[in-house]
């Protein structure tokens, strides 16, 4: 089911939480709406369930107007972030619990309910835990629970917040994939809320990156990689290198490739794998140093310094595989050129 | 925490800790235990099989046991309206709660009295509106132990709903279930315990009480006579052992409450998984 | 049997418009109503008549009444009673939370019950406690008369069964909040020199300062109204043992209205400076 928000604001006292948000999401999709604390990532989601209401603008849910409508009847499963399962009763009558409380009309016979609850604990794969209380479970198996119970009442769309934010790293990486393989099974329309850049890349098929109450930037994990919109998307996804084209040595700019007789701004944001490396002897013209590297697993990452160059501005990072830089065979203090192959320009 | 042995003055403070405790606490308490066990067995049974005894203590209860759910219901909602609704004058009247504890059972007893009796400013409304007459009655004491009681009920539910989860009720709410609905199954099966607490501590308190009853009850024999008052009425006359015997009899009720309230928690912890 | 502290009126659960979170208006306003109007009818109503009968024959009467001899006699009572009671049990709230919460030994839990055990007691029980002990035909009754020492029907009596009703009110609130402290304060006084002594008045006395003073507070008003336990063994000889509370008594059922209420206007008085000073200590001590 498509969600369409229409110039969404909030405040709270004097703080505005969100600022004329427009947002189309099409049916089907999973959307990290992705951004830091405070940025009104949570607030927007609360509205879309009905839990707030803003101060301005409507919510669309396939193409009809809910803005007015009590969250009891929109129809949206929501995932709280410390998951919120009712403490004093089983794993099983909380998942069950959405049906029970349905009209009589419109309610399920209790064998039926029986069946669907089961049904969706083995979707969670938690069908042994039917009959334990919430403060017997792990953090991952909560999550779960709380899931399975959002789903129970079959739901046009799936509201996440920070999903995996209580979880200990280990489980949350499982728990990513498990997420990401269950709505392609379901395929029912999900937004969920993340700090996490790698996390929202990693699960999302559409990415709406927030700040400060404004949308930066929506598209693809992809397109928002490669083609961030400004300095914040820039920086916020993934790891960049800024360089100041006023500050820094344009000679060594220069020399390590960046192409800057046709600057579109004076800051060029670089991602470190955007950066090769060649050695060089040691009376050559590159001002750079191999300062130390770190191994990312996969991948190694070189710290250069240019020794020149006061305070701050003189590191660059760059990433390579391994292969490549064994064959390089660089030594700390070895003085290397370095080749810049793509920049972003923001002013 | 951590035996330190740096901490100075263990054994002065252990020392006149229990040596007071003793001195003003276990020897007087246990006179009365002593004094109990000395009683014969029959006689015992014959002071507490007194119709007049027999009476006062169905009145103690039943007058404290009413008493307490009307508390435990007014307190509720009181509770509710204090930690969820915001309003003018809240923070004196939530201050007020706590006058029945920090006023005199005396003076609340004769304020009672004079505002319920025949001629008393509710008295008289009651009596010309419903021919309802409070004062001098079992209601009457009814009336003094809800003054009693409500304190207890209000300061027990108030913090538990302070901390309560509120996103449990949003979940609900989300899942589909009216307000109603999630009163019904969210709200008050996690405050239960609680107030389940508040209405014990009402009740232990109510049947004790003395002060502020005696002056509204009327105190007639068989009517309006509670157990506390016999006590005192049998210390006058010198009956030592009819007094004793009523006392020993209200202590274990009282520890049986307790222990069942206890166990009853304990009960319900169980059920939600929390032990 | 006493209560919870009061936490309440400050931590207030936010709704905002957590829409979910909201009841009706119409809801709302009944239940504000309810809530209002029980306390309007049951706690101010009372504590407003005391006044307007203490006042009914105008300020002279009240005065007078005040200034009977029997009335004075019984506020110096009241008064030697609570400040006999409220150091002892100061002391000893002090000593026991010390103990208790300063080092680990063997029945500690037990101990920790006991101290409570006077709140479960009933007035009228805790009364005939001390008649059993110190009455005519008590334990220590004979040896007493022997020796001519009065307890029963005179000040001690009074003071012995006050200090036991009091007993658990400092104490009950030191113990959890030294509890929740710890004592790494006071270790890293002590390994920086300071005395036992120096490090109680320097390091700990300020950290409980508001929650003893909290405890005090409901240890005096508790000590200055304490009826039903001093009325079994005060005998209630006019100008000799009847304290204020009992004072309200006597007059009440002599038909001496505004007598009674005058006595009872000091001791409202009293409840409602505890209340503010209790409201006031609670916010100081957040």
């Amino acid at each position: 089911m498509s969600i369409r928000l229409i110039d969404i604001s909030k405040n709270f006292g004097q703080f505005a939480a969100l600022h004329n948000i427009n947002l189309d999401i099409p049916a089907g999709e999973l959307v990290a709406l992705l951004g830091p604390s405070g940025c009104g990532k949570t607030t927007l989601l609360r509205i879309i369930a009905g839990l707030e209401t803003p101060d301005q603008g409507r919510v669309l849910l396939k193409d009809e107007d809910i803005t007015g409508q009590h969250a009891s009847r929109r129809g949206i499963g929501f995932v709280f972030q410390h998951y919120a399962l009712f403490r004093h009763m089983t794993v099983f009558d909380n998942i069950a619990f959405g049906l029970r409380v349905k009209p009589r009309r419109e309610r399920p016979a209790e064998t039926e309910i029986t069946k669907k609850a089961h049904a969706l604990l083995e979707l969670v794969q938690l069908d042994w835990l039917a009959d334990r209380f919430p403060d017997q479970l792990s953090g991952g198996q909560r999550q779960r629970i709380a899931l399975a119970r959002a789903l129970a009442v079959a739901p046009e769309v799936l509201l996440l917040d920070e999903p995996f934010g209580a979880l200990d790293a280990s489980v949350r990486k499982d728990l990513r994939l498990w997420l990401r393989n269950l709505h392609q099974e379901l395929n029912v329309t999900s937004i969920f809320v993340t700090h996490d850049q790698e996390e929202a890349m990693e699960v999302a098929s559409q990415v709406v990156v927030l700040n400060q109450g404004r949308i930066e930037q929506q598209g693809s994990p992809d397109a928002i990689y490669d083609n961030p919109v400004n300095a914040f998307v820039s920086k916020f996804i993934g790891q960049t290198n800024i360089l100041h084209v006023e500050q820094n040595d344009a000679a060594w700019l220069k020399s390590a490739g960046l192409v800057f007789e046709n600057p579109q701004g004076i800051y060029a944001h670089v991602r470190p794998h955007d950066i090769d490396i060649e050695k060089m002897s040691a009376t050559s013209a590159s001002p750079l140093i191999l300062k130390d590297w770190q191994h990312l697993g996969s991948s190694i990452r070189i710290e250069l310094v240019n020794p020149q160059l006061e305070g701050s501005g003189g590191s660059l990072y760059a990433e390579m595989s391994n292969r490549r830089f064994k064959q390089l065979n660089l030594n700390r203090g070895d003085r290397v050129a370095a080749h810049i192959r793509q920049a972003h320009w923001f002013d | 925490m951590t035996q330190s042995s740096i901490m100075p003055g263990f054994r002065p403070a252990l020392a006149f800790t229990l040596g007071y405790l003793t001195l003003i606490v276990l020897i007087p308490l246990s006179s009365l235990l002593f004094t109990s066990l000395q009683l014969d067995w029959n006689e015992y049974l014959d002071i507490m099989i007194d119709r007049r005894v027999l009476a006062a203590f169905r009145i103690s209860f039943l007058t404290s046991l009413a008493a307490s759910v009307i508390a435990g219901l007014f307190g509720f909602v009181i509770a509710w309206v204090m930690v969820r609704y915001p309003f003018a004058g809240k923070r004196v009247l939530d201050a007020l709660i706590d006058l029945p504890f920090a006023l005199p059972t005396a003076v609340a007893g004769v304020v009672l009295a004079t505002i319920y009796q025949p001629g008393g400013i509710v008295g008289k409304w009651l009596i010309d509106n419903f021919g309802l007459q409070v004062a001098y009655t079992p209601l009457g004491i009814v009336v003094a132990l809800i003054f009693i009681g409500i304190p207890f009920v209000v300061r027990t539910i108030e913090p538990v709903l302070q901390e309560f989860d509120t996103t449990m009720e949003e979940a609900a709410a989300c899942l589909g279930a009216s307000r109603l609905q999630v009163f019904a199954k969210i709200i008050l099966p996690n405050l239960f315990p609680a107030v389940l607490t508040g209405v014990s501590l009402a009740f232990a308190r109510g049947i004790g009480e003395y002060g502020s009853v005696i002056f509204i009850a009327g105190n007639l024999p068989y009517v309006s006579e509670i157990a506390p008052l016999l006590i005192v009425i049998k210390l006058e006359q010198y009956q030592y052992a009819g007094a004793t015997s009523i006392a020993f009899s209200m202590l274990i009720v009282s520890f049986l409450l307790l222990l069942g309230l206890n166990l009853l928690q304990r009960r319900l912890r169980k059920r939600s998984g929390q032990i | 049997m006493q209560a919870p502290s009061s936490t309440a009126g400050n931590a207030i659960v936010r709704i905002g418009n957590r829409q979910a979170l909201r009841d009706p208006l119409w809801l709302r306003c009944a239940l504000i109503g309810v809530a209002v109007g029980f306390i309007v009818l049951f706690l101010c109503l009372p504590l407003g008549l005391v006044l307007y009968q203490a006042f009914a024959k105008g300020w002279q009467a009240y005065f007078q009444a005040l200034s009977e001899p029997d009335t004075v006699a019984a506020l110096r009572l009241t008064l030697i009673v609570a400040l006999a009671t409220v150091p002892l049990n100061t002391i000893f709230g002090i000593a026991a939370a010390w103990a208790i919460t300063r080092f680990e030994f063997p029945g500690k839990s037990l101990l920790t019950t006991l101290i409570d055990l006077p709140f479960s007691v009933s007035p009228v029980i805790s009364g005939l406690i001390f008649v059993l002990l110190f009455g005519s035909q008590g334990w220590f009754g004979p040896w007493l008369s022997a020796h001519q020492i009065k307890i029963m029907f005179a000040t001690p009596g009074i003071i012995l069964v006050t200090v036991f009703v009091t007993f658990p009110f400092v104490a009950r609130e030191l113990i959890p909040l030294m509890q929740e402290m710890g004592n790494e304060e006071e270790e890293a006084a002590l390994s920086l020199g300071a005395g036992g002594w120096k490090t109680f008045f320097l390091i700990t006395l300020p950290n409980i300062k508001w929650a003893l003073l909290y405890g005090v507070l409901l240890c005096n008003a508790r000590a200055m109204g304490e009826f039903g336990a001093v009325s079994v063994v005060s005998g209630h000889i006019r100008g000799l043992t009847d304290t204020l509370p009992l004072h309200v008594e006597v007059s009440y059922n002599d038909y001496d209205a505004v007598g009674a209420f005058a006595s009872a206007s000091i001791l409202a008085g009293l409840a409602v400076v505890t209340l503010v000073l209790k409201s006031f200590l609670e916010w100081k001590a957040r």
